[in-house]
């Protein structure tokens, strides 16, 4: 397989409204970034893709106002998936195996501002017979998160609200360390367990902020990557699965998608020393950690993770560019990330980043 | 390192109609990925991974629907990726399914494309108001018009050129049981007369809104070697996109277009298109858009295209048929349109068009537009496989 790594890798600062500036307008710094970072402009680039929803912009085509501020001229080889960035990233990544492209840009944003999410994503479920009834993310996420602690506490094996606050403390409090974060600061889990029911068994802090918010990344092959970046973070492996959509054939303890995904990026063949996973909920962290079989020395979303920004169709690149940005930083040197999509984690992609020994 | 080569072994589209009540999204959507599984001859299990793509999620009031469609499409732990490149969209879907394969990262992929526009307006959904953004109030129809009438001011071309160009893809639809319409009384002088719509252009030169689908399994050599019936092989795809509106855009005869068509010839090792290529799909959803592409592709030099329509060169018995399937104006579900025009240029290659077949067509054209012409996607097809 061709060596393709990521090379470069920005984020907006995420927030609750970015009513000011266009999606364009946030998007463009952090293209710039990235651009910047590898010394390439946008017409140097081989391949570009981008992720993102015309449903939280609210208009048809709304990927084509993104393009303008790429600055596609003279004209470029560009495509656009309607899904999270990191399956833009996919597609990219393709591309560069097949020897078409030497680099590529990638990106995805998303601003959850002017509507309500959690009433939009009500529509991305079967029209006919679930959408109707409009239920919520939260609420979808809280039928999940009550059959893990039923499960759990059935197995007498220790998942109960309390580690569910656990993952909110920790992550919020390893978002201090990250100047891009929405939400930064945790009291202690015991504290946490005080907060009322926002949908039981999760209270606010189980469930991600919702914020606007923007993410890129470059790819290279090769020698080309080794030319642009320091330690190039290498993807050794990288696939995605979708499940059922409907809930009820799943068992929503379990993401078989994420441990195959897994298995096909070759994440079992050695031991990570960081993840970062896509787990906008609490519960969903620890769906995915056994999912993954990551124990207790690996790191797990240093960044805060999607509970301390979940910025929508970003945030998944965002859990790719955070763990290559940690392989150039030379603060791991192999690590995994996941990406979600869906409701109740039913689409998910893992990827295997390493970085040269040093 | 070489890519592998792909071959289309599959394809299957449903009757395309102005609503389909009597099926949901997804058996909309299955009953052409079974077609193209029969033609085939695979099951479920014989696919690696799904590539879906349709134009925007407003036109059904679905947001991304892929999630929803994915136990329809046997899709339930496989890959499936969701693209969306505005009206080029079918094109791409085929193109980002091809190169998983010519990847190697999977050996056969099932790709489909579809509109569903009986579900919601597809002129609403493209007309919503945001602050400081152009609007699009008037649909697409409305956008294109003013570049027909530079077209036509710019290369001198009478007034009837779109309406020859209709009737042309409104009687080979009749040769088409999958087309959307099927006017058996269609005369040209009923096309001349139809009510003007956006000046220049008329009703009977616009693309009906269809419901439907269509899906192509590709596979690689392997796959090529156990198919049943002969593979179409693809001999290049290119997509190339350009901003919206700039100072410099040249609306008529987009630059995007004229670069993809080139990488895509060099891909294939085209040098004459006109003489070299036997049979083009060209998406074409207002009339006069084929004697625009017929120059944007370099089918003719700039100025020249409406002679080409005019002395009937793009007729089916002609020398450079385009759009022997009736077209986007017969048959227009928008998400789908593009990968139909994929579909029927593989058709055509494989000898497995019908009645609407081009006698001796060895290599063929599949072309597809999008946004605010900006967005191209094409391939080359051809009956045998690429030189190694």
């Amino acid at each position: 397989m061709r060596e393709v790594a990521i090379v470069a890798f920005g984020q907006s600062d995420h927030r609750r409204d970015s009513a000011e500036v266009s999606e364009v307008e946030m998007l463009m710094p952090v293209l710039h970034e990235v651009l910047d970072a590898v010394g390439l402009r946008a017409g140097e680039i081989d391949f570009t893709c981008s992720g993102s929803s015309d449903y939280l912009a609210g208009r048809a085509f709304s990927f084509t106002m993104a393009l303008d501020g790429v600055g596609a001229w003279p004209p470029i080889s560009e495509s656009h998936v309607e899904m999270d960035g990191a399956w833009a990233l996919y597609e990219a990544w393709t591309r560069l195996l097949t020897g078409e492209a030497e680099t590529a840009l990638v990106y995805s944003y998303g601003k959850s501002s002017p509507g309500d999410l959690r009433e939009v994503l009500t529509r991305q479920l079967d029209p006919y017979y679930v959408a109707p009834l409009w239920p919520d993310s939260v609420s979808l996420a809280a039928l999940q998160a009550q059959a893990l602690l039923d499960a759990e506490d059935a197995e007498d094996s220790g998942a109960d609200e309390r580690a569910l606050a656990a993952v909110a403390a920790r992550s919020r409090t390893a978002a201090e360390d990250n100047p891009h974060a929405q939400v930064t600061g945790s009291p202690p889990p015991e504290a946490l367990l005080n907060e009322p029911y926002l949908v039981r068994p999760l209270r606010r802090h189980d469930c991600p902020p919702v914020g606007d918010g923007a993410a890129a990344v470059v790819l290279a092959a090769g020698d080309t990557a080794r030319r642009l970046c320091r330690r190039p973070a290498w993807i050794r492996g990288m696939d995605h699965r979708t499940e059922a959509h409907s809930l009820g054939v799943r068992d929503l303890t379990r993401s078989p998608s994420t441990r195959l995904a897994a298995e096909r990026a070759g994440a079992f063949e050695a031991p990570v020393d960081l993840a970062e996973l896509h787990a906008p909920f609490t519960s969903q962290e620890l769906i995915l950690r056994r999912e993954l079989g990551l124990g207790e020395g690996v790191r797990v979303n240093p960044s805060g993770g999607a509970l301390a920004a979940n910025p929508m169709m970003a945030a998944g690149l965002i859990r790719l560019g955070e763990a290559a940005a940690a392989i150039h930083r030379g603060a791991a040197d192999r690590a995994l990330a996941h990406a979600t999509s869906g409701p109740c984690l039913q689409q998910n992609l893992v990827a295997v980043l390493e970085g040269d020994v040093l | 390192m070489t890519k592998e080569p792909v071959a289309v072994v599959g394809i299957g589209q449903t009757k395309h109609t102005a609503a389909r009540r009597d099926v949901s999204l997804a058996g909309l959507v299955r009953e052409a990925a079974v077609r193209a599984l029969e033609d085939a001859q695979l099951t479920w299990a014989d696919i690696d991974a799904v590539v879906i793509g349709k134009a925007p999620d407003f036109f059904e009031g679905v947001m991304m629907p892929e999630l929803y469609l994915a136990d329809a499409l046997g899709a339930v732990g496989k890959p499936m990726l969701r693209v969306h490149t505005a009206g080029s969209v079918g094109g791409s879907t085929a193109l980002v399914a091809s190169g998983l394969v010519a990847a190697r990262v999977h050996r056969t992929v099932l790709t489909l494309a579809f509109e569903k526009q009986s579900e919601s307006n597809a002129m609403w959904g493209l007309s919503l108001p945001i602050p400081f953004q152009q609007p699009l109030l008037a649909g697409a129809g409305g956008f294109f018009a003013p570049h027909v009438r530079a077209y036509m001011r710019r290369t001198g071309a009478p007034s009837g050129i779109g309406a020859l160009v209709a009737y042309k893809d409104r009687r080979n639809a009749l040769r088409n049981p999958y087309a959307h319409l099927h006017e058996h009384d269609l005369t040209l002088e009923k096309v001349r007369s139809s009510p003007m719509l956006w000046d220049p252009i008329r009703y009977s030169e616009t693309c009906p809104s269809s419901d439907g689908a269509c899906a192509m399994v590709l596979t690689d050599r392997a796959g090529a070697d156990r198919a049943p019936y002969p593979p179409a092989w693809m001999h290049g795809g290119a997509m190339r996109s350009e901003p919206t509106l700039f100072a410099g855009k040249d609306c008529v005869s987009p630059r995007a277009g004229q670069d993809c068509a080139a990488d895509v010839y060099r891909q294939a090792g085209i040098t004459d298109p006109r003489r070299e290529i036997d049979v083009v799909e060209m998406y074409v959803p207002f009339s006069w858009y084929e004697p625009m592409w017929l120059e944007n592709l370099g089918f003719a030099d700039e100025g020249e295209g409406w002679k080409l329509t005019e002395s009937g060169v793009t007729e089916i018995d002609g020398e450079l048929p385009v759009n022997p399937s009736g077209g986007v104006l017969s048959t227009n579900p928008i998400g789908a349109s593009g990968m139909l025009r994929f579909a029927e240029a593989a058709l055509q290659v494989r000898g497995r068009a019908g009645e609407h077949q081009v006698d001796g067509a060895r290599k063929a054209l599949g072309h597809a537009y999008g946004g605010g012409s900006q967005f191209f996607s094409m391939w080359v097809v051809a009956d045998t496989p690429p030189a190694d």
